[in-house]
């Protein structure tokens, strides 16, 4: 785990890049984290990333693709044409939420 | 004192289903409990020897039975389709019109491979060159499919996570590896292990050593592929981002989602398992509800292992529940799972909630006799042993001497 700086932020991390607490995470850090992997954010993210915080708030755990997806309406292939590769990775890393689990 | 003894009303006679009704017949005095369980066939299938069939290492014979003979006397067995739970009413409705009443009732429905959830796979290869062992009927068609086989690409697929028994899709590349090799047909099969996962499993130790195992064998391993559909004309899986996986031979295993009417009765999760406090089973929002087995959304493996484990103590709690007191005792989440790696050997997974899998030895420190983590034979020899003990001991709900909770004792930390 290591201390780093995001849009003048101090947030802890860990070898992932994910920050490990999420109430160090603010709507301020979504930008820089997301051009940390190559995104910018267009308001069909901020849904996505407001319905995963929401999410976690409630349920104590990050959405995985398909609730995401269920959820919002989304469809599979709409996520991944906003977080290409993987992601459901990426929207939690954007949200400053742990990985999703859901793969035990 | 004379009154109507109160209903406890089990939907499922699986593994945990069966498990519960003997355990709890043997502690709830009669006139005080009737016991019910629903189930919709009389069929019981030893699930783990489904990986085997195709192999020829199990026959149909050894892993299929009759319910009833398992289920024990004072438990009234009812053959029916649910339809919908009213947690209202406290009523279960069956398709056709019959209703059942309860005042506990115990979601034991397990978990199902859905082909129907994913584009192109019920085609004309459904059962033939778009395989499948995760049924009885599929792992026999399976069986007859390889026979044929005589090289080209083998691919083995996982759909989504979580599915029955995790390691399963290892083990049958595993084992698909050993067979090819005893065929002579290795060396003109490319097999490839597809994953929506970014490595062969779940926890990273275990992770590590299966993925180590793969490279080992030689079998490639496509991470990070979520299947949008498969086109049978082409012979390819094609994912969400527009990758293929071309295959010769695939052998995918679908989404697995709970019972539909879960979803209908309005107590389950996105893929219908019933969520559930993870350490007593209740299912959140109810008291009168719970969930065993592959049915709840517990964070740990759908396995038989845990349905043992949490049944055991689920048992304990469910008595003091019903005798107005709060639930003492906590599911840790505990798994065990054998995972056959070909050529007579195996590896054992121990873990749970917060530990996950180490290496080390099982059930004694230095003693073992089985190898966690690593390969050996006294673990493959386990495995067989074990569908002897399933029927003959964890069944009819007897003591097979180990803890529920998991140890410690043995493990190397990582």
């Amino acid at each position: 785990m290591t201390t780093t700086t995001i849009a003048g932020h101090q947030v802890e991390v860990n070898d992932e890049g994910f920050l490990t607490s999420p109430q160090e995470w603010s709507e301020d850090l979504a930008p820089e984290l997301a051009r940390l992997i190559g995104l910018e954010l267009t308001e069909e993210h901020w849904k996505l990333i407001r319905f995963l915080r929401e999410d976690y708030a409630s349920q104590g755990e990050t959405a995985t693709l398909r609730r995401v997806s269920t959820q919002t309406g989304t469809p599979v292939k709409s996520l991944f044409a906003l977080f290409p590769g993987k992601p459901a990775k990426k929207m939690a890393y954007v949200s400053g939420l742990p990985k999703p689990k859901g793969c035990v | 004192m004379s009154s109507t003894p109160k209903k406890l009303l089990v939907l499922g006679a699986g593994t945990a289903g069966t498990m519960v009704v003997n355990k709890l017949r043997r502690r709830l005095p009669h006139d005080q409990w009737s016991i019910t369980v629903v189930d919709k066939d009389d069929v019981h299938d030893y699930q783990p020897g489904y990986l085997f069939i195709p192999f020829g290492i199990n026959a149909p014979e050894q892993i299929r039975k009759t319910k009833r003979p398992f289920i024990g006397r004072g438990v009234e067995v009812v053959m029916g389709e649910i339809e919908r739970v009213d947690a209202e009413a406290h009523e279960v409705h069956l398709a056709g019109g019959p209703t059942l009443g309860y005042d506990q009732l115990v979601i034991a429905t397990g978990t199902t491979p859905r082909p129907d959830q994913t584009e192109g796979t019920l085609g004309p290869q459904w059962h033939r060159e778009v395989g499948e062992f995760y049924t009885y009927d599929g792992a026999l068609a399976l069986h007859d499919q390889l026979d044929t086989f005589t090289g080209g690409r083998l691919v083995v697929h996982i759909t989504e996570m979580p599915i029955k028994c995790p390691v399963a899709p290892l083990e049958f590349t595993f084992l698909a590896d050993d067979w090819l090799r005893r065929r002579g047909l290795r060396e003109t099969t490319e097999l490839v292990f597809v994953t929506p996962l970014d490595g062969a499993f779940t926890k990273p130790v275990a992770s590590r050593a299966l993925g180590g195992l793969l490279e080992e064998k030689g079998v490639l391993v496509e991470p990070d592929f979520m299947v949008e559909r498969i086109d049978q004309d082409r012979k390819v899986l094609v994912s969400f981002d527009e990758r293929e996986v071309a295959y010769d031979q695939l052998v995918t295993i679908p989404l697995n989602m709970g019972a539909d009417f879960v979803a209908a009765s309005g107590l389950g999760d996105e893929l219908n398992y019933v969520p559930v406090d993870r350490h007593t089973l209740i299912a959140t929002g109810h008291d009168d509800i719970f969930a065993l087995g592959d049915a709840s959304n517990i964070p740990t493996s759908k396995a038989g292992s845990v349905a043992h484990f949490s049944v055991e103590v689920f048992v304990e709690n469910f008595l003091e529940h019903v005798a107005g007191r709060p639930m003492t005792h906590r599911f840790d989440g505990h798994a065990n799972c054998f995972v056959e790696s070909g050529h007579g050997k195996a590896l054992l997974l121990d873990f749970n909630y917060d530990t996950e899998p180490l290496t080390g030895t099982f059930p004694l420190p230095k003693v073992g006799p089985m190898t966690l983590l690593g390969e050996s034979r006294a673990n493959h020899l386990g495995k067989l042993a074990f569908r002897h003990v399933y029927w003959n001991a964890l069944l009819p709900g007897r003591p097979i001497g180990l803890p529920a909770a998991m140890s410690m004792a043995g493990k190397n930390p990582a």
